[in-house]
């Protein structure tokens, strides 16, 4: 055992929390209130070799592993959920294209996603098929050296702002599940629109937008993996991105954990600070505790998968389990607040709103807890 | 374009607390970091070599954990460092820390310009730029906050205290740099994985080839006898009331003290 980075992850995880402590900190309420895609924030990411962590360098990444990825995803979420859920999600389009791309997708694709050049964005996600995977409409249709698009997808983040985006399809109607394939979509693809962003309750800046394809002609080699393959890309894909969603998701409650303890050092009511009264105490006690044992969850997760072991059902228990802390988290730091907790004066308004999302995307808490109770009664 | 930037690891001000008692610095415990205005010397050799290729070189005369410092300028992008460090450098003013800069540089032979910050921020002097560009024999301009470069030659605005100064200078010179030239840039992922395996030479009296009497204490010009801070002032009293009673009171304090 050993808890401990290495050297190398520790100097990493440093270098990644000054330059998020202070590019994207002192902004992040502003990219909240303003509601624009911080995309001075993914430059940033991209000049300072942030984007392609677990990318091997032949492909234009740092050659890191996902415990590295993971502990960097945390600092950006700490200094700005918005920027920390845009580097999670454009994973979810460098991951399936490092585990099932071939050379030349890797090469045109994977490179220029790694050193941050383009943005991706991943697609399952339909107005009649969210949990249940296997019920997607979206057909692709080959036609020669080409396939054909036709259908929409809904809530995609980085919609619009992403450049690349891996979509499943249908490709065998009667298949079920075994009918789905995975695609490369080029923004600008003709066929290829976006329709309309959904107004949410929080991360107004983050992109949820429809991919609307019609007729969208693309070329069969932008196939990725095998035909009546992809509900394998997507549950493989969900796998890590379910600890980025969850170290997105610590990060956010270290962020509430670390406001709760600056204003309760500092408000001061029957003449002492509430930090010295017990009621806060324990409060905070709770607070930090919990976002220990999350954040051992998914780094455990991350630790596994690197080493190549099974980890999958650990990423859901790490999913699951800081989504929920991050939801307590905030409500405990809002509480500690009193009235001001409530007022848009202070940021723990912003995390209690941005919290909810982490128990809904990429798999709600109750399809968390079907993956581990099948890994439970296995 | 071969540029040098000279160095100085202090002690991070924004952290240094001050003991009541002694009404010294608390240094222990305080991490050091670049000098502020040598990041921006560092920023804008990084720029110019972008623009006009060649290579940067830093150096830093100081203690080995000045090494941490030079490494960080190699995490931003510089080429090589160098650390000048040896016993016998201890105790140097800025006369003895230009010289043996200057004994540095001209070991290191040809450049096109060297670049310091405007002055450190634990000493405060502003000596060490203008000293080395003497000492280097080649023209200077301190505080300066804009440069471009074409045809060997440089024109720099430099800050003056009613305005700016436009200059043309030819190259090889020396200048020492304001905040407003640029905004430093971070280290990337990749730079302080390669600064970290990067081997920074340390070079001595030795190495130098220089004589002892002309660096550290003994090539000092100036001894520090004895740091103080003045004492913090006693007896500030604030008047209050409507503007018409505060000017009465004050005016009539000042006439029973004899001051106006």
């Amino acid at each position: 055992m050993n808890f401990n980075l290495t050297e190398d992850q520790e100097l990493i995880r440093k270098t990644a929390q000054e330059i998020c402590q202070e590019e994207f900190a002192p902004k992040a309420n502003e990219v909240d209130e303003k509601g624009e895609f911080p995309i001075e924030n993914i430059q940033k990411l991209a000049q300072y070799d942030l984007m392609g962590i677990p990318v091997s360098e032949e492909y234009g990444g740092l050659g890191y592993d996902f415990v590295t990825w993971s502990v960097v995803g945390e600092e950006i979420s700490i200094a700005c959920t918005t920027t920390g859920a845009i580097f999670g999600a454009n994973m979810l389009c460098i991951y399936p294209l490092m585990l099932f791309g071939n050379d030349d997708q890797k090469e045109k694709y994977l490179t220029p996603l790694a050193k941050g050049e383009k943005i991706g964005a991943f697609a399952i996600t339909e107005p009649n098929a969210g949990s249940d995977v296997g019920s997607i409409r979206t057909d692709a249709v080959k036609d020669g050296d080409s396939y054909i698009l036709n259908g929409t997808k809904v809530f995609i983040t980085n919609a619009g702002e992403a450049d690349i985006y891996v979509i499943l399809a249908k490709t065998n109607k009667e298949r079920g599940a075994r009918g789905i394939s995975a695609f490369i979509v080029e923004k600008g693809t003709p066929g290829f629109t976006f329709g309309k962003n959904e107004n949410k309750m929080a991360f107004k800046a983050l992109p949820n937008r429809e991919l609307i394809f019609e007729d969208c002609k693309i070329p069969a080699e932008n196939l990725l993996y095998k035909d009546g393959r992809g509900f394998r890309v997507a549950m493989q894909t969900l796998d890590v991105g379910r600890i980025g969603m969850g170290i997105g998701a610590v990060g956010l409650a270290k962020a509430a954990l670390k406001e709760a303890i600056k204003y309760a050092k500092s408000r001061i009511q029957f003449e002492k600070p509430i930090a010295s009264f017990q009621a806060i105490q324990f409060m905070l006690a709770d607070m930090a505790t919990e976002i220990e044992a999350a954040r051992l969850l998914i780094l455990k997760a991350a630790f596994l998968k690197d080493r190549g072991q099974k980890f999958e059902d650990i990423a859901a228990m790490g999913k699951l389990y800081a989504s929920e802390v991050a939801m307590r988290v905030v409500n405990k730091a809002v509480q500690i607040h009193g009235g001001y907790g409530y007022s848009k004066e202070y940021p723990v308004e912003r995390y209690f709103r941005e919290a909810k999302l982490f128990e809904i995307v990429e798999g709600t808490s109750e399809i968390q807890r079907s993956v581990i109770a099948n890994y439970v009664l296995k | 374009m071969d540029i040098i930037v000279c160095i100085k690891q202090v002690p991070d001000t924004t952290e240094v607390k001050i003991d009541r008692k002694t009404n010294t610095l608390i240094r222990e415990g305080i991490p050091n970091v670049i000098n502020p205005f040598d990041k921006n010397a560092v920023e804008e050799a990084l720029r110019l070599r972008e623009k006009y290729g060649g290579k940067v070189i830093v150096i830093s005369m100081g203690p080995p954990h000045a090494q941490e410092a030079l490494r960080e300028t190699i995490a931003m992008g510089a080429d090589e460092a160098i650390l000048l460090s040896d016993k016998a450098f201890a105790g140097a003013d800025t006369l003895a820390t230009s010289y043996t800069l200057a004994m540095a540089i001209k070991k290191l032979g040809s450049f096109d310009l060297v670049i310091c910050g405007k002055q450190a921020i634990d000493g405060d002097t502003a000596q060490v730029g203008p000293e080395l560009g003497e000492m280097l024999d080649i023209s200077q301009v301190a505080y300066v906050c804009k440069i471009s470069i074409e045809d060997g030659k440089a024109i720099v605005e430099r800050v003056i205290e009613d305005g700016y100064e436009l200059m043309e200078v030819t190259l090889p010179f020396l200048m020492t740099v304001t905040k407003e030239i640029n905004e430093p840039r971070h280290a990337s992922l990749r730079g302080v994985l390669k600064a970290k395996k990067k081997e920074i030479p340390i070079w001595g009296v030795k190495e130098l080839g220089i004589n002892e009497d002309k660096v550290g204490l003994n090539g000092s010009a100036t001894q520090v006898i004895k740091i103080f801070s003045p004492p913090p002032r006693e007896g500030t009293r604030m008047i209050e009331g409507t503007i018409e009673e505060m000017i009465q009171e004050l005016v009539g304090n000042l006439k029973k003290r004899k001051v106006i």
